[in-house]
Parts: structure tokens; C-alpha cells; sequence
């Protein structure tokens, strides 16, 4: 196989399962920060009502590439990507696509929670607000929200209340409420847990498998075995130093079921990382 | 700046439009101001040489219409340049040692006194920096300490300390910035060698802080050019070519301040000549905020 | 250092304050404090002196008939004269003022913060700004003078009054609001676009309620720097001398700080008086508003 492009594995005789319904479509994706190329050669798709995680270590692109999908990457300026990438069958980046219409139906959770300054109800209701939903009872809508995130018990009588006044796990169960609201297909996250105290990433991993059910979720995260626990699939990245410059350059090394990946990965270095050798 | 995005829907046209409305009338008043200033300061030298404007030692209008009068406007930038430098005199150093004190010696506490004072001081408005220069510095300051017959009622050296306690805020604020901008590494080093706080303080964080230093004088000396209202009440309204601070002087803002308080009708000698000291004052001051803001960039550039 | 000389080990003894150092070096030290300290001091005595004259001077006529002096109309017998046209006329032009800076001034911060893209003419714009806050006050009171008052035909009336004052505002105000739209912190913009939120729906909705106060605060500011400024309402030719109040925008207008210019330009010692009473009004009002303005900044802004 030629350097760049996806190595997907075939184990003995087995066919690599395919998705059973690909929400998300990638063709030798590429992602350049002005002349830095930051990603290549990516493809894989992402499967309907399934937990998809982007493993490796850091500066390999895991970001990079989530943050294609939902189009967040036009705010950088200077950001170009290239290849394909088709959402429901339809090219995400061609002529006439509106971004906002696209972050309407895909929505991200960051790793930092990022509640806006105002009350608890205010924030579920904001998405809603600007996006021209208009729901019969927003009071319900926040509510149906709020218990999706499994945060309206500890909520439910302090509505009004400042979202900045709930602890850290809090807020990210808030960010997500926030982003259910809006009825997306796929929540995409980026290292959701990362600023979280251990009890809250249980919590929150313990609601993505409830997620699932309703939405495609994406998720980048440092920890492996978190990818190990929740995700149905894994893909693994890791960076190749360009020549003479020494920029690296993520790439996507394997992407199979996650059961593949940690207990029979085809590619060596997807084997160290997974088994703690390096990364 | 934050996120840099171009997504704007069709709707929102209208809204961003108006706002950029916003922006761009700024433009429109500098071209505002430039254009008044020119046209009839043009006007005005086309009545009344130019040359003998830039190099003339008496500064006369005539009645009324001001017609037959001297215009050398020599005698105001002298007035205007003593009163700058005397400000200078009395707010360099005083600044310089306060925000040498807030920088490096003071406690938060003494901190959360002292910077709302400044600021305090900042505020005071010129008229009544005027009255106060007008009624104790010349009465209860200068004259005793002078003499009565030496110090004038109106007198150079007390505008100059009236505008000099208006910019010491200025001075001290931007160089105590300066000043803590300059690297804690730096300090770290001079104290680990033994230095004492006086040491470090005079040699490494001045000279480190330098650039920012200058850059606070000349903007003050800039806003010591522009200050107009003091000056009038305390410093008098005699334009003469003289190096004595205890005499009567006039700047080029008394001298606008002087002429709108009389009867001066629109098309006048005297009228434009308004304006040729107000495009005098105001290429002055313009080119000396240049110089301050290419300082700061510069001591910007070297820290961060 | 050369190779002979052996390296002192200080005892412990010697670690103590001023072991190594030489008698004086430490007097230098502490006289340097010293220095720094009557330094700082001076300014806080000036202060405190400017403000003990004026109370000094004009407390007595104040109380005397505090309503009488608010209520009444100027007069050529000091004991008689009051500062109420002065005093609305301030009011009135201070309201003015903030409806035409207030909303240009956000919008500008607004665009260039968000909406601009980085390029030439946004640099230029912006440079210009900068070069706008330093322009004298005087100078702005001769762009008043030749667009607002003669070419614009308002005269020197309450509108032209307040245009002049907005305009010299204007500056200061883009300025402060775009320190507090640029405080907002990114994540919060973020998060709505991840929302499918449009650019302004995440200005108007989350940046801007966000940046309120901060803005809030530097425009009643700037507005009290504003309605100190004598300067450019004396060029425009605002009356000192008026015994009715504004009716309409193109009614004439005193204001407070040219009252106390005119008082205290007089030789009776009356007028001193009356100028120091009608200065405390002032100093009054500005402290109101700078009260209201810290309250509102300690109050409402968000602690992130």
C-alpha cells in the first residue's frame, strides 16, 4: 500500500465490517492551516446510531478532522480542506452549502465546557431560539433536554439560576443538553471529558451510551481506555514528520470495531500506542 | 481579534452594512477636521502671508476684523513650548517616581489607593485645574517663594505646573506599564546576584522600561500642547518671545480660547486666523501621537 | 576573577541585613525610598490641596442658599448669580451626547471586532481611531465651529453643542467597547456557532449582553470626561450669558465648566466664590457618575 492512505486490513479471509449506515463519508480528506498541511489522506466513514472514537497521540489531527465535519474549521482563517466528505450522500463542502444550516444539524461539545453567562433554561433554550425551532412548550423542550443529558434532577429546581454557578461535570452535561436541544443527527466531541474530574467522565461516558440510541456520535479522546469502553468504532492516527521541515502531518493508520482494534490492531504502531508502548 | 468569519446571511447584510457605517464615520471625521482646518487656514494665509505667519515675532490682531494686524505666530509655539516643557519638568519626574513606586516597591493595597488617585487626578476637569493654578499656586506658591514683584498674576511657570499635575497621570500610568511588562526573569536574575531593590529597580527595569517611558512623555507632552482652558486662566493672554516663566505668556490654544471669547465674524482675518492655529496645533500634536504610538509598537514588539 | 583570589565563605553572621553592604550604599537605598515615596506623594498632596481650595473657596457661597444658587440665572451682582442654565444646559447636552456616541460608538466596536476582516482598509480605519483620542479638545471645538455651527447652519445651539462633544467621545467609547467584546471569551462565540447560530445572532444574543457592562462603564466615563470639557463649547460660541432654558435642539445652551471659566476669569473675589461653589456642582456630578459607573463594573461584570 502507498504511504497516505488508509490502511484498512483484511484478517485472513474476514471482510472489514462495513457501517451498517454511513452518516459521514470521507475520500482522501486533506486539511491545510495555510501551508501547513495538517492532515492527509483520511478516509473512512461514520456509522449511523454508533459511538465512533479518534484515538492517537497529540498533534496527529483528531481535532482537525471532527472539526471538518461540522464546518468549524471555516472560522480559522486560513483553513482549506480538500477530498470529499459527503454527509448523507450529499458533498458537506460543495457549492450553496451553508455552514450554519450544517452546524444546525451536527452540533459539538468542546473540551472546555462552555456554558453561556446566562441561566440554566436560557442556554437550553438559546439553540432552539436562533435556529427557528418553535416549539409548542419550550419549558417541555428544555426539560426533554435537560433529562436527555441526565442533569434535570440536580437542575430542575434552580432553572433560573446562572449556568457559570454549576460544577465543571455540570456545565459539560449542560453543554450537551444545549446541544440535544437543537434535534441534531450527529454530536460530534471533542475530548469531552479531558477537563473533567473522574466521576464526571464516568457520568458522562455512561450518557453517551444512551445517546447513541438518539444520535451518531463522534468523539476525539486522549483516553484509550475510554475509546476501549464506549466506542463501536476506532480509528487511530498518529503524525509523520514532513521532509526537511519537520511540521508533522496527521495521518489515519487503521479504523476498524473497536474490538479489533485494542485486542487484534493489523498495523504495529497501532499495536504500540494501544498497548502503551508509546503515546 | 477574535474569530475572523465571513458568514453572514442575506438578512444580516443590512445589519453588518450599518455597522461598518459605524466604523467608517470616524474616517469621515478626520476628513471632517482636516477639511475645516485647511480651508479656511488657506484662506487665511491668502490674506495674510505665510511667511510672515511661520517666522513673524508678534502676534497683533488687529481690530475687529482683525485686518492690519500681525500674525507671526512665533510668540504662541514659544508660549505653547514653555508651557509643554514646564508641564514636562513637573510631570516626568514625579511620574517616573510614581510608577516606580507602584511597580516595584508598593503593596497591593497602597495600589488600590494610589491608582484610583491618579485617575482622580485624571479627571479633575481644566477649568477648575485653571481656578486652583489661578487662586493658590500663583497666590499661595509662587509668590511667596518668588517674591510679588518677580511673579505676574498670570504666569507661565504656574500653567505649567497646573498642566504638569494634568499629565503626571499619563506618565505614570503608561510607564508603570512599561515597567511591568518588564520580564520577572529579568528582576530574578539582578536579586539573585545580590542587588537590592534600589539597584534593580535604576538598572534593570528603567532601562528595560525605557521605550515606554518615552513614549508616556511625549503623548503627555502632546496633551500638554493641547491644553487649553488652564493655561488661558493662570498662564495670561500676552504673546511674547520670552525664556521668563514668572511673566505673562500666551499659547496658540489661549490664543484660539482668546479670539472666539471676542467678536470675531465669519470671513475675517481674524476669524481664520482660528483656524491656521488649530491646523498649527493640530499637525503638531498629530505628529508627536505618531511618534508615541511607533515607540509603543515598538516596546510592544520586544516583549511579547 | 582571577585564579589567586579564594572565594569568602560567609559565616552565617554575615548574612544579616547590610553585612556586605557598605554604609553608603544602604543610605542610598533608603534615601532613594524616600525619593520614591515623597515622589508619589506629591501628587496625592495636589490632589488633595486642589480639592481643599475649591471646597475652601466656594463652600461658604454654596451653602449660603444652595437652591437659590441652582436656581438661578447668572447676574452681574455675584451674590445674586446662579448656575441653572449652566447647569441643565450641561444635562441637556450630556443626555445629547449619549444618544449620538453611544450607538455609533458600539456599532464601530462592534464591526471591527467582529465583522471586519483583516485587511488594509481595516487597519487604516482603526489607526485612524487611535490617531482621533489624541486630538485636542479645542481642535474638536473648531470642527464644531466651521461644520456644526457655520456650515451646517445649527449655530451655537444645543445640537451642534452635542455633536461636537459626541464626536470627541466617539473615540474613546469604540474603545472601551472593544476591550469588553474582546474580553468575551472565545469558547462562548464557539459554542453557539456549534449551535447553527448565524454571526449575529451570537453577537447580538451572547457577545454583546456579555460586554454590556464593561461598555456601560467606559461610555459614562468618556461622557464625564465629556461634560468637564470647556474648550470645544467655547469655540462653537455656547453663551455664557442666557436667561432661558433649551426648548428645542436649536435653542442656545450654556454649560457648567464655561460658567466657571467666566467667573473665574473676573477680578472680583465674588466671582471666585461663585466660580469655586459652581465648581464643587461639577466635581459632584462627576463623582455621581463615576460612582454609578464602578458600581455597575463591580456589580454586573461576569467573572468568567
Amino acid at each position: 500500500m502507498t504511504q497516505g492512505q488508509t490502511q484498512v486490513r483484511l484478517r485472513g479471509g474476514e471482510d472489514h465490517e462495513a457501517p451498517l449506515e454511513a452518516v459521514f463519508r470521507l475520500e482522501d480528506v486533506h486539511v491545510h492551516y495555510g501551508r501547513f498541511l495538517a492532515l492527509r489522506g483520511v478516509s473512512l466513514e461514520i456509522g449511523r446510531n454508533e459511538i465512533t472514537a479518534f484515538i492517537g497521540p497529540s498533534g496527529c489531527g483528531k481535532s482537525t478532522l471532527i472539526r471538518c465535519l461540522n464546518r468549524m474549521n471555516d472560522l480559522i482563517p486560513g483553513a482549506r480542506v480538500e477530498g470529499r466528505i459527503d454527509y448523507h450522500g450529499q458533498d458537506l463542502y460543495g457549492d450553496g452549502v451553508d455552514p450554519v444550516e450544517v452546524r444546525r444539524r451536527i452540533g459539538m461539545v468542546f473540551q472546555k465546557p462552555n456554558p453561556f453567562p446566562k441561566s440554566i433554561y436560557e442556554n437550553v433554550a438559546f439553540g432552539p431560539r436562533v435556529t427557528g425551532m418553535r416549539p409548542e412548550s419550550m419549558d417541555d423542550l428544555v426539560e426533554r433536554s435537560l433529562r436527555d443529558a441526565a442533569l434535570w434532577d440536580e437542575v430542575k429546581d434552580k432553572l433560573r439560576q446562572n449556568a457559570l454557578s454549576l460544577s465543571g461535570g455540570q456545565q459539560q452535561r449542560l453543554c450537551i443538553a444545549r446541544a440535544v436541544a437543537v434535534a441534531p443527527d450527529v454530536i460530534l466531541m471533542d475530548e469531552p471529558c479531558s477537563a473533567l474530574d473522574p466521576v464526571s467522565t464516568g457520568r458522562i461516558e455512561d450518557l453517551m451510551e444512551q445517546l447513541k440510541r438518539d444520535y451518531t456520535i463522534v468523539i476525539v479522546t486522549h483516553n484509550m481506555q475510554q475509546a476501549a469502553r464506549i466506542s463501536d468504532r476506532t480509528a487511530f492516527f498518529t503524525a509523520e514528520a514532513a521532509e526537511g521541515t519537520g511540521d508533522r502531518t496527521g495521518l489515519l493508520i487503521e479504523y476498524d470495531r473497536t474490538d479489533s482494534i485494542f485486542t487484534q490492531p493489523a498495523d504495529k504502531r497501532t499495536e504500540d500506542y494501544v498497548t502503551g508502548r508509546f503515546g | 481579534m477574535s474569530i475572523a468569519t465571513r458568514t453572514v446571511r442575506t438578512g444580516e447584510r443590512v445589519i453588518v452594512n450599518a455597522l461598518f457605517a459605524c466604523a467608517v464615520l470616524s474616517v469621515a471625521v478626520t476628513v471632517g477636521i482636516v477639511a475645516v482646518l485647511l480651508v479656511d487656514a488657506v484662506e487665511f494665509f491668502r490674506e495674510s502671508s505665510l511667511v510672515e505667519f511661520l517666522t513673524g515675532t508678534v502676534w497683533a490682531p488687529g481690530q475687529g476684523g482683525g485686518e492690519g494686524g500681525q500674525y507671526g505666530v512665533l510668540p504662541l509655539i514659544n508660549g505653547t513650548l514653555m508651557i509643554g516643557l514646564g508641564a514636562i519638568v513637573v510631570g516626568l519626574p514625579l511620574g517616573v517616581l510614581t510608577a516606580i513606586y507602584l511597580s516595584e516597591y508598593a503593596n497591593p493595597r497602597v495600589r488600590g489607593v494610589l491608582k484610583p488617585t491618579l485617575e482622580i487626578l485624571a479627571g479633575i476637569p481644566t477649568v477648575i485645574v485653571g481656578y486652583f493654578a489661578l487662586q493658590f499656586i500663583t497666590p499661595s506658591l509662587l509668590r511667596p517663594i518668588f517674591g510679588d514683584d518677580r511673579v505676574f498674576v498670570f504666569n507661565a511657570a504656574a500653567g505649567s505646573i497646573a498642566v504638569g499635575l494634568m499629565i503626571l497621570p499619563i506618565i505614570a500610568s503608561i510607564s508603570e506599564d512599561a515597567m511591568r511588562s518588564v520580564p520577572a526573569s529579568l528582576r530574578e536574575a539582578a536579586y539573585g546576584l545580590g542587588s537590592t531593590k534600589r539597584q534593580v529597580s535604576l538598572r534593570v527595569v528603567v532601562p528595560a522600561a525605557l521605550s515606554g517611558i518615552a513614549a508616556s512623555v511625549i503623548l503627555a507632552f502632546s496633551r500638554a500642547v493641547g491644553e487649553t482652558m488652564a493655561v488661558t486662566i493662570a498662564a495670561g493672554n500676552s504673546p511674547k518671545m520670552t525664556f521668563d516663566y514668572f511673566t505673562s505668556i500666551q499659547t496658540l490654544t489661549a490664543s484660539i480660547a482668546q479670539t472666539v471669547s471676542g467678536e470675531a465674524a465669519a470671513g475675517t482675518v481674524r476669524y481664520n486666523a482660528l483656524f491656521a492655529l488649530g491646523l498649527t496645533l493640530f499637525v503638531i500634536t498629530l505628529a508627536m501621537n505618531l511618534i508615541s504610538a511607533r515607540i509603543v509598537r515598538r516596546f510592544r514588539q520586544v516583549y511579547s | 576573577m582571577t585564579a589567586s583570589s579564594s572565594v569568602e565563605v560567609l559565616a552565617p553572621s554575615r548574612l544579616r541585613r547590610g553585612a556586605t553592604r557598605s554604609g553608603l550604599k544602604i543610605l542610598t537605598d533608603a534615601a532613594f525610598s524616600v525619593l520614591l515615596f515623597v515622589g508619589t506623594i506629591v501628587g496625592v498632596i495636589a490632589l488633595a490641596t486642589l480639592i481643599w481650595t475649591i471646597v475652601d473657596d466656594g463652600w461658604a457661597r454654596l451653602m449660603a442658599d444652595p437652591v437659590a444658587f441652582m436656581t438661578s440665572y447668572v447676574s452681574r451682582l455675584p451674590a445674586r448669580a446662579g448656575i441653572k442654565a449652566a447647569l441643565v444646559g450641561s444635562a441637556y447636552l450630556m443626555a445629547l451626547t449619549a444618544l449620538f456616541c453611544f450607538p455609533v460608538g458600539v456599532g464601530a466596536a462592534i464591526y471591527l471586532e467582529e465583522f471586519a476582516p483583516r485587511n488594509r482598509v481595516t487597519n487604516f480605519v482603526e489607526a485612524n481611531i487611535a490617531n482621533l483620542a489624541g486630538v485636542p479638545s479645542v481642535v474638536y471645538g473648531l470642527l464644531g465651529l466651521g461644520i456644526f455651527a457655520r456650515f451646517l447652519r445649527m449655530g451655537p445651539s444645543l445640537l451642534a453643542g452635542a455633536l461636537t462633544l459626541a464626536v470627541m467621545s466617539l473615540p474613546v467609547i469604540i474603545v472601551a467597547a472593544r476591550e469588553s467584546i474582546r474580553a468575551v471569551p472565545d469558547g462562548i462565540r464557539l459554542g453557539a456557532f456549534a449551535l447553527g447560530a448565524t454571526r449575529w445572532q451570537t453577537v447580538r444574543r451572547q457577545v454583546l449582553p456579555a460586554a454590556m457592562p464593561g461598555t456601560l462603564t467606559g461610555t459614562i466615563l468618556a461622557l464625564s470626561r465629556a461634560i468637564g470639557e470647556t474648550a470645544p463649547l467655547l469655540v462653537i460660541g455656547l453663551p455664557i450669558v442666557i436667561f432661558s432654558l433649551p426648548n428645542d435642539l436649536r435653542d442656545p445652551v450654556s454649560a457648567l465648566p464655561l460658567l466657571i471659566f467666566d467667573w473665574t476669569s473676573r477680578p472680583q473675589a465674588a466671582f471666585a466664590e461663585a466660580a469655586a461653589a459652581a465648581s464643587i456642582v461639577l466635581l459632584a456630578l462627576l463623582l455621581a457618575m463615576n460612582a454609578v459607573a464602578i458600581f455597575l463594573r463591580n456589580r454586573y461584570t461576569i467573572r468568567w
